[in-house]
């Protein structure tokens, strides 16, 4: 009974915390199917805090990373971000060039950096 | 535009639905993002399995990375529920503007099941732009291939990045770990095309680096509720002096 929880436990953590709190809002859409404007306030307010969210993630992941990520110098992840954010800038706002000259200027700083 | 087109068969109108999805650039789009978040699920230490299953059943690339890393990390169930929830709230408008194009005469409830949950950024783009010239009842077989091709392109890709998160030599793999957060912030950046939106990002950089670097507890959470609450009201105080 117990090792058997023990195995089922990730799964029911994936449909209380990951499924169901995501889930919801397609069926709110499906049930309520009233249009929400996509200027209206709430969309705005919104947007902004999953923005927001999705903006803390990603310093996390950059910032306080975890596992192979963690052998590249801190300053190395940070420097090869703002290599990847101008190049996107300056790359007619592609997301490829970002990610791509991201990549490579962090394998470069890795490689001659790595701890 | 896609030229109009016709079916013989719910079942012809899947397949042609999964064969465009395997042919359209979100293909790259998805295979490039889930070898990250796959690699990034390794580093967490999720299961492969549980990994793939999180991909079917959340199906959204931002709550999936919220789930891992959250979870991964050691917060409280309660606070990673509220961040998934929270940048699931888009999910909502979009089901709204889709389902218009879907029904049809006679269509029942339980057929738009499955198209509901399919819901998603790659899916939807496309859907919009190609289901106009699908006859309406073909629609929802369409879609359901095209959502089959995308999910099942993601939950393979991540499989591909978990394996090689553990098999490529660590400058590699941190390689592949930084996949996820780059392509986030360079989508989101592009995304965000009013003041509030990038307000919202340089906000929730910062916020969400000093809060986690003080081991805030729920500093997701704080991060997404306050940074973006605090945003949207600068963002109503400058309107209102305008």
């Amino acid at each position: 009974m117990s090792a058997a929880w023990n195995e089922l436990w990730p799964y029911f953590v994936l449909i209380m915390v990951g499924y169901l709190p995501n889930e919801i809002w397609r069926v709110l859409g499906l049930v309520l199917a009233r249009g929400l404007d996509e200027d209206s306030e709430v969309v705005v307010w919104s947007r902004a805090v999953a923005t927001a969210i999705l903006a803390g993630v990603i310093a996390k992941l950059i910032l306080f990373s975890t596992g192979a990520l963690d052998t590249i110098p801190l300053w190395v992840r940070v420097a090869a971000a703002v290599c990847g954010f101008l190049a996107f800038l300056a790359g007619k706002r592609s997301v490829f060039v970002g990610v791509a000259a991201g990549e490579i200027a962090l394998l470069i700083g890795g490689f001659l950096f790595a701890s | 535009m896609a030229a109009p087109v016709s079916f013989d068969s719910d079942s012809a109108a899947f397949f042609s639905g999964v064969k465009s999805a395997w042919t359209s650039a979100f293909f790259l789009v998805l295979a490039g993002t889930y070898i990250g978040i796959g690699a990034l699920a390794h580093s967490f230490g999720v299961g492969a399995w549980w990994f793939a299953l999180s991909t079917v059943l959340v199906w959204a690339a931002p709550a999936q990375v919220i789930l891992i890393s959250a979870l991964g990390g050691g917060a409280p169930l309660l606070e990673v529920a509220l961040a998934v929830t929270l940048s699931a709230i888009r999910l909502f408008p979009m089901v709204v503007a889709l389902l218009p194009l879907l029904r049809g005469e006679g269509t029942r409830l339980r057929d738009l099941l499955l198209p509901t949950h399919f819901t998603s950024v790659s899916m939807w783009v496309e859907s919009l732009r190609l289901l106009p010239a699908v006859p309406r009842e073909r629609r929802i077989a369409y879609c359901n291939g095209l959502s089959v091709g995308y999910m099942s392109t993601a939950a393979g890709f991540g499989f591909v990045g978990y394996h090689l998160a553990a098999e490529l030599p660590p400058l590699l793999a941190g390689a592949l770990l930084f996949l996820t957060p780059m392509s986030f912030l360079m989508s989101t950046a592009r995304n965000a095309r009013l003041m509030v939106d990038r307000l919202a990002l340089v906000i929730g950089l910062v916020l969400g680096t000093v809060l986690a670097a003080k081991q805030v507890q729920f500093d997701l959470m704080w991060t997404g509720f306050g940074g973006g609450t605090f945003v949207y009201i600068v963002h109503r105080l400058r309107e209102a002096a305008a």
